[in-house]
């Protein structure tokens, strides 16, 4: 008799369990079928009426009902867990193309971009940064550089001054002429010297009343006008690309001798000719030379022992030629979507 | 220095070189070439035709009927220019001719006759109009009698030429002449130079029975000559030298002035000829001019002088401004018979002072200011005597009379040949030095290590060893020299630390939304003295002579100029906008002319927090945003706890919203809105700015790193609220808070500010996290409670506070 309770018992309960939709109904049944008021409790507690043959058989079958029920009513609770997880994530689901909260950063400016690209590039071949005064002594500015106060190539109507021996520099060369002082005519001086200029001149698409420099000066025994050449070689590359070869033309700077102008083979159509580079194949980029042995002189280093080459070059323009920008304008009036665009240059 | 090619190949043989690779080659070994122009180009079917008769046209008062041989055929022509005449040999554009601006002839009727082609005028041959001579300016061109008819008429006008234009610098002024330009191309070619001597024809009469000469500014004219030419005939020049003058950009007038200035072409020493008859005296005077002394000079101007410049004069009164322009009173007209003919040398930078101050740059000052060949002066006054004989009726008085020297020695510089090598970085045999050198007709001779050049006065420009380097370095060509890397010492490389962490500000600027923008140094004085950190009672620093009122003064702030560039943006539809700025600031300094200089950073910030999303409008930036900037800023240079904020009242500025940045107790920096009227005024939103005088907070900050072991004892967090009076600001609290905190106290941080129904209306609440901790050992309640109360109690002594219960 118990025997068949037991197996009937079995067979409600996992009826039961097989039917019940929620956690709360497995749990009615978990206390239903296995509670301690349960049938099974009450089926155990009637064994003392049993033979002594029949209670362990029947004790073990009873316990195996129980193993069973538990054992099912676990599955089917993990069965529901999941369903019911997998409801909360289908209800949690959400329009993963919706834009995210951005942390708006600010961009560089392409000026400084292309002054720290070139200095970096310096800093590998074993200069250091110099900077100097942006209002500069006439002497500095001129007279170091071998330009006396009557040199044909100085025009007072092209430079800001601010007294007779003051004035806005006009180029970042007198950093060399600083420079040189302080090493008292000991070498090596490997600098190089950015910042912004200054000269008269209305502002159009292709003039700038203020504009960068970057100034590059090496003096040492045996600076040879080759290694000038070797290292405007590797600035060009660096710069526009591996392919560019450079040439150089001779030029006059009266702080120079020989004087250079660079040019590399124009990048956008490898030399054959555009409007890049007006047909002609190549860009002019720098001027450069061998620094003049006055200039030397003047800043305390003996020209019989020391050479140098310096050279000199406009960040502008290279943006310009880089990014083929038409105004030089638009450094200045830093319109943002002027700005942006050159966050990752 | 516009240089024909066909008047070139007089000098140097150019067979085999096209201007285009003349062009090149000239560029490439240092004189650049800007572009070359054929002045026939486009121009088709021009031919040498004779007029055989000419008569009025029958129904046009003002139009001829010609008959024109053209060689194979004489045609009918209607020609309307009034000097046309038989017997003349003309430019006829024949039908179906290209003239210029490529207009096409063709067979046409004129008032019932018809006209095959036209008779050309130098205009319609794309002369430019300014450079045509006077008696060809309203009517046809004429040629000499010896041109063949028939023949391709554009020889003829040299219209077969290519004029080379070339950039001259101070470098290169010596091939501002034919000649010097003629040693140039043969260097680079190879080639030799040929020229011929001029060759006077003199009678005996001596000049200087007729003219004395006496210079008093001696170091100023180191040689003044003159030669005496009579019984001149003044004519137009003949069509060669016309030709060749308006090739090279001038225009013909007469035979002696045209002389004068093929002269200077050719050889670079300007003339100047005076009608002896008109000159007033046998003496001729040159000084220093008077103080306001004045001078009517040929282009009818009254010039005044100073004792700076150079006067030509009679004795007693000036004929000429030396080497700048002539003097009205002594100009050779069409009636002069008697030619007193200059050539002298100026001084180059007195010249240039004189021709800047009267702006009378002329082709003559600007060869005097760059300087020109010494020892051509006596041989350029032969030329012109010469050619004068031939093409103006001279004749040439017995020498010339001159003071000073004629001719100078010329330049010796001694170096080490193989000093071109070091320099250049070059393999160059002694052989091909020399060589180069000799190109340039430079003379060199060589003792062992040693070259001795001796450098002709034309090449005025070359002084020292390093000119000869130059010089063989271009014509040997840069291009074969190798690029190699530097073998010197290793030096020391790399950012100083000050760049190094201003790189890190602009970083730490970018990521936190701000843009970086560079802006004008030289600004408005008005704008020059706004939102200036340290108020200064100076002016700000000025240039003498600006380009406009606003970039007149130096700037000693930057906010003014991001106010613009924020206004720029408001006014393009842009107004949510971030920008910072890191540059010079100049400051005046009292006494002294020269402002100091330090770098600020500055920022400004407006509009909207961040864009508008789909979550939502967000909120508007607001004073604690850009403090906020400013805060991260002197964390992240670990100077955030000698950092202390003030209420502050700045022109331009919220009085209310308006705080100093100070650090150790001097300020260094400010922050807050702008005024609203500035707002206003330039059209803006809310917006705020700050400025930080950066360079010496960050030469002065503290660069090494103290590390701290990680902590081994737990610390405790109290809160405290308190409530105060509502002019007790957060940092007057914090202070008391940190005074008292003894070291056990590590961090204080502001969690809620209250103001409300809560507290007295006067009152409001702010609530504390402090941090206590020891490094050594776990804190009891009881020590940190004796320290928190300190703290209470101090609160409600120093400033009221109450505990908020
Ligand atoms: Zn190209």
């Amino acid at each position: 008799m118990l025997k068949e309770k037991l197996l009937e018992l079995r067979a409600q309960a996992l009826e039961n369990i097989g039917s019940a939709e929620g956690l709360k109904a497995l749990q009615d049944a978990h206390i239903r079928f296995l509670g301690k008021k349960g049938p099974i409790t009450e089926v155990l507690k009637g064994m003392g009426k049993l033979s002594s043959e029949e209670r362990p058989v029947v004790g073990q079958l009873a316990n195996e009902v129980r193993k069973l029920i538990a054992a099912r009513i676990e599955e089917k609770r993990a069965e529901l867990e999941a369903k019911l997880i997998e409801k909360k994530l289908e209800s949690e689901k959400i329009d993963v193309t919706l834009p995210g909260r951005k942390i708006a950063t600010g961009s560089s400016h392409l000026l400084g971009s292309i002054i720290r690209e070139v200095e970096d590039l310096f800093i590998g071949l074993g200069f250091s940064i110099e900077e100097g005064p942006e209002v500069e002594q006439d002497y500095y500015n001129f007279e170091a550089l071998n330009l006396p106060k009557d040199h044909p190539a100085r025009d007072m109507q092209d430079s800001f001054y601010i007294t007779d021996e003051l004035l806005m520099r006009t180029h970042t060369s007198p950093v060399q002429a600083h420079t040189l002082e302080k090493h008292k005519g000991v070498g090596p001086v490997k600098v190089i010297c950015p910042g912004k200029v200054y000269r008269r001149d209305n502002d159009d698409a292709t003039h700038s009343h203020q504009f960068m420099q970057i100034e590059g000066l090496y003096v040492d025994h045996n600076v040879r006008l080759s290694d000038l050449k070797g290292v405007l070689t590797v600035f060009a590359k660096h710069m526009f690309g591996a392919d560019r070869e450079i040439r150089l033309r001779p030029s006059f700077f009266p702080f120079t001798e020989p004087s250079v102008e660079m040019d590399i083979s124009c990048f956008r159509c490898g030399g054959h000719g555009c409007n890049v580079c007006k047909g002609t194949g190549w860009i002019e980029i720098l001027g450069a030379g061998m620094v003049h042995p006055n200039v030397l002189r003047m800043s305390g280093f003996d020209p019989n022992e020391y050479t140098g080459f310096a050279f000199g070059m406009g960040p502008e323009r290279i943006a310009m030629l880089k990014y083929g920008i038409e105004d030089i304008r638009h450094f200045y009036t830093d319109d943002i979507r002027f700005l942006k665009q050159f966050n990752r240059a | 220095m516009l240089v024909s090619y066909k008047w070139l190949q007089e000098y140097v043989d150019l067979s085999g070189v096209t201007p285009e690779k003349l062009a090149d080659k000239i560029t490439n070994a240092g004189i650049e070439v800007e572009h070359i122009d054929y002045p026939g180009a486009g121009l088709k079917g021009i031919v040498v035709g004779e007029v055989e008769s000419c008569e009025q046209h029958p129904e046009a008062e003002k139009l001829h009927l010609c008959q024109v041989n053209l060689g194979t055929e004489s045609v009918q022509i209607v020609c309307g220019a009034p000097n046309v005449a038989a017997g003349q040999k003309v430019p006829v554009a024949t039908v179906g001719a290209r003239i210029a601006d490529n207009v096409k002839i063709k067979r046409a009727k004129l008032r019932g006759e018809i006209s095959n082609g036209m008779i050309c005028s130098l205009d319609e041959l794309g002369f430019d109009h300014n450079y045509v001579p006077k008696e060809y300016a309203d009517g046809i061109y004429v040629f000499d009698n010896d041109v063949p008819v028939g023949a391709d008429a554009l020889p003829y006008l040299n219209l077969d030429d290519a004029i080379l234009d070339l950039d001259i610098l101070v470098s290169s002024a010596h091939c501002m002449n034919m000649i010097g330009v003629a040693y140039e191309v043969a260097a680079i070619l190879d080639q030799k130079v040929q020229l011929k001597k001029p060759v006077v024809d003199e009678t005996d009469q001596i000049a200087s029975d007729k003219i004395s000469i006496s210079v008093e500014a001696t170091d100023k004219v180191p040689y003044y000559g003159a030669r005496m030419l009579t019984g001149i005939k003044v004519a137009p020049s003949p069509r060669w030298m016309q030709l060749r003058l308006i090739a090279a950009g001038v225009r013909p007038i007469s035979n002696v002035v045209d002389i004068s200035n093929y002269v200077m072409l050719e050889y670079g020493q300007p003339l100047h000829t005076f009608d002896y008859d008109q000159f007033g005296s046998d003496h001729v005077l040159v000084r220093h001019a008077g103080e306001n002394e004045e001078v009517t000079t040929l282009d009818g101007q009254l010039r005044k002088l100073t004792s700076e410049d150079l006067l030509i004069t009679n004795g007693k009164k000036g004929v000429a401004v030396a080497g700048v322009m002539g003097g009205e009173n002594t100009e050779v007209s069409s009636t002069t018979e008697n030619v007193l003919l200059e050539a002298a040398v100026f001084d180059p930078i007195s010249i240039r002072k004189t021709a800047a101050r009267l702006q009378l740059r002329s082709d003559a000052s600007s060869r005097y200011e760059k300087g020109l060949d010494r020892n051509r002066v006596g041989l350029a006054a032969d030329r012109a005597a010469e050619l004068l004989t031939q093409f103006a009726h001279a004749t040439v008085l017995k020498g010339i009379v001159e003071a000073g020297e004629r001719t100078v020695p010329e330049h010796k510089i001694t170096m080490p040949w193989q000093k071109i090598n070091q320099v250049l970085g070059s393999e160059l045999t002694r052989e091909q030095i020399v060589g180069t050198l000799r190109r340039l007709n430079f003379t060199v001779e060589v003792a062992d290590e040693l070259m001795h050049v001796s450098v002709p006065a034309r090449r005025f420009d070359v002084t020292i060893p390093e000119d000869l380097v130059e010089e063989v370095g271009r014509i040997y060509g840069y291009n074969h020299i190798p690029a190699t890397l530097p073998e010197g010492s290793s030096t020391h490389a790399g950012l100083t630390p000050y760049q190094k962490i201003r790189r890190k500000v602009e970083r730490l600027m970018e990521s936190t939304g701000l843009s970086q923008v560079y802006t004008y140094s030289l600004t408005s004085k008005e704008s020059a003295s706004s939102y200036v950190i340290h108020d200064q009672e100076i002016e700000p620093t000025q240039v003498v002579w600006p380009m406009s009122e606003e970039h007149a003064a130096l700037r000693q702030s930057i906010v003014p100029q991001l106010v613009n560039v924020v206004n720029y943006h408001s006014n393009r539809q842009m107004p949510d906008v971030k920008f910072y700025e890191i540059g010079k600031v100049f400051l005046p300094v009292k006494g002294e002319p020269r402002p100091a200089e330090e770098e600020h950073l500055a920022g400004i910030i407006t509009g909207k927090r961040t864009e508008r999303n789909w979550e939502g409008e967000s909120a508007g930036v607001d004073f604690f945003s850009i403090k906020g900037i400013v805060e991260t800023l002197f964390d992240s240079l670990a100077v955030a706890d000698q950092i202390e904020y003030r209420p502050s009242k700045r022109d331009g500025l919220h009085p209310g919203q308006t705080a100093d940045i100070l650090r150790d107790g001097k300020v260094i920096g400010y922050l807050g809105a702008l005024h609203p009227k500035v707002q206003n005024d330039n059209g803006l939103n809310a917006t705020f700015v700050f400025e930080v005088a950066v360079e010496s907070l960050l030469r002065h900050g503290k660069t090494a790193i103290d590390y701290h072991f990680l902590p081994r004892f737990p610390s405790t967090t109290r809160d405290i609220a308190l409530v105060v009076k509502r002019t007790v600001s957060a940092s007057d609290l914090d202070r008391v808070i940190r005074e008292n905190g003894t070291s056990l106290l590590k961090s204080v941080r502001l969690f809620d500010v209250y103001e409300g129904s809560h507290v007295a209306e006067d009152e409001k609440s702010m609530a504390f996290s402090l941090v206590y901790f020891d490094p050594e050992r776990t804190l009891t309640d009881d020590e940190v409670n004796a320290v928190h109360e300190k703290i209470v109690h101090a609160c409600a002594e120093q400033l009221g506070a109450e505990l908020r219960g």
